[in-house]
């Protein structure tokens, strides 16, 4: 059986923080070098765990932010007031630290170039990590790859300052296939005219393409909102196949 | 336990269910023993905890699998899954 591949196997490992990043006031971004890491594919998460002096151990899961093919690990993180991991993610951990982590992991919520599209890709909050991994990739892939896929992402955001990737997210917008909706739900900036509410029914069925088109959808976000998108999609008659969802929990 | 707006879904069970399974199962078909409905792990709907992993059926909400982590043990319980489907993979996953 040419090509055929036994997994590794999945072991917790120390990386080293080797950059962090503000994204927004409430996200950061988290460069990691993780020892003999094999790659990763775009949706893919790693699982962190923080282990307290007196042994508590805390374990949570971070999609990867940066590009299949990077040799380093970037998670982008949202910091959750009193919550137990996030908080020390953003605020204690630094360059030089080390973190224990185990990846990658995942294999519904990913997307190859390979699997082609039309892709379209609905984002609520930090939901936009997994999605930006495969925004990423399609950017690095040949204009020829790009042109037979046309790429759509409707990214919903509290306001415009907690838009995460927001400029790299608007120089995507440029590239001739591709199209960037968000939406605010609490506040907008001066001049607005995009959207100015959560998302619902009508603006996916101006958004979203003709089902008929079958689009492969990726949904990631808050619980709440991935289940009403993808509850609405298929009621908009996309195969619920070709529907992939991450639920992220409540909001933060 | 996770009420419903908390509950996640077979991709936050997934570096658990790599400790039981020698490669990535979020793809692969399940089959719920209480309703027979048939999807990916990935579409089951996740209400464990800290100390554990439980997957249920989105049509009928049994429990399709349970893992739960004690100091000594891995304790799985599959009675809710009667079959599970693993596509062979070409790329390490």
């Amino acid at each position: 059986m040419a090509g055929t591949t036994l997994p590794g196997r999945l072991i917790w490992q120390v990386a080293t923080v080797t950059d962090v990043r503000d994204e927004t006031p409430r996200a950061r971004t988290l460069v990691l070098d993780v020892p003999q890491w094999p790659g990763h594919r775009a949706g893919q998460h790693v699982d962190v765990r923080l282990v307290a002096e007196d042994g508590y151990q805390a374990q949570r899961s971070y999609s990867i932010a940066s590009a299949p093919g990077d040799t380093s690990v970037a998670l982008t993180i949202e910091r959750i007031d009193n919550a137990e991991v996030s908080p020390y993610l953003c605020d204690v951990l630094h360059a030089g630290d080390g973190l224990e982590v185990r990846g990658p992991i995942g294999g519904y919520f990913v997307w190859d170039i390979a699997q082609g599209g039309p892709l379209f890709l609905v984002a609520g909050g930090s939901g936009i990590v997994p999605l930006m991994a495969m925004l990423r990739h399609y950017a690095r892939a040949t204009a020829a790859d790009r042109a037979s896929i046309p790429v759509r992402l409707l990214y919903s955001s509290r306001d415009w300052d907690d838009v995460i990737y927001r400029k790299e997210l608007e120089r995507l917008a440029e590239l001739p296939n591709v199209d960037v909706r968000f939406t605010l739900t609490r506040a907008a900036p001066a001049g607005w005219n995009g959207f100015r509410r959560r998302i619902d029914r009508a603006m996916l069925e101006q958004v979203a393409g003709p089902a008929s088109d079958m689009p492969r959808v990726f949904v990631c976000g808050p619980t709440p909102l991935v289940e009403s998108v993808s509850a609405v999609l298929v009621e908009l008659g996309h195969d619920p196949s070709r529907v992939r969802t991450e639920r992220f929990g409540p909001t933060g | 336990m996770r009420t419903e707006e908390m509950r996640l879904d077979g991709n936050a069970a997934a570096g658990t269910l790599r400790e039981l399974f020698a490669r990535d199962v979020t793809a692969a078909i399940a089959t719920c023993a209480g309703c027979g409905a048939e999807g990916p792990i990935g579409r089951l709907l996740e209400y464990g905890n800290g100390m554990g992993v439980i997957l249920r059926c989105p049509s009928c909400e049994t429990a399709v699998l349970r893992v739960v982590r004690t100091p000594r043990w891995l304790r799985v319980d599959a009675s809710g899954l009667s079959l599970l489907a693993i596509p062979e993979s070409v790329v390490i996953s």
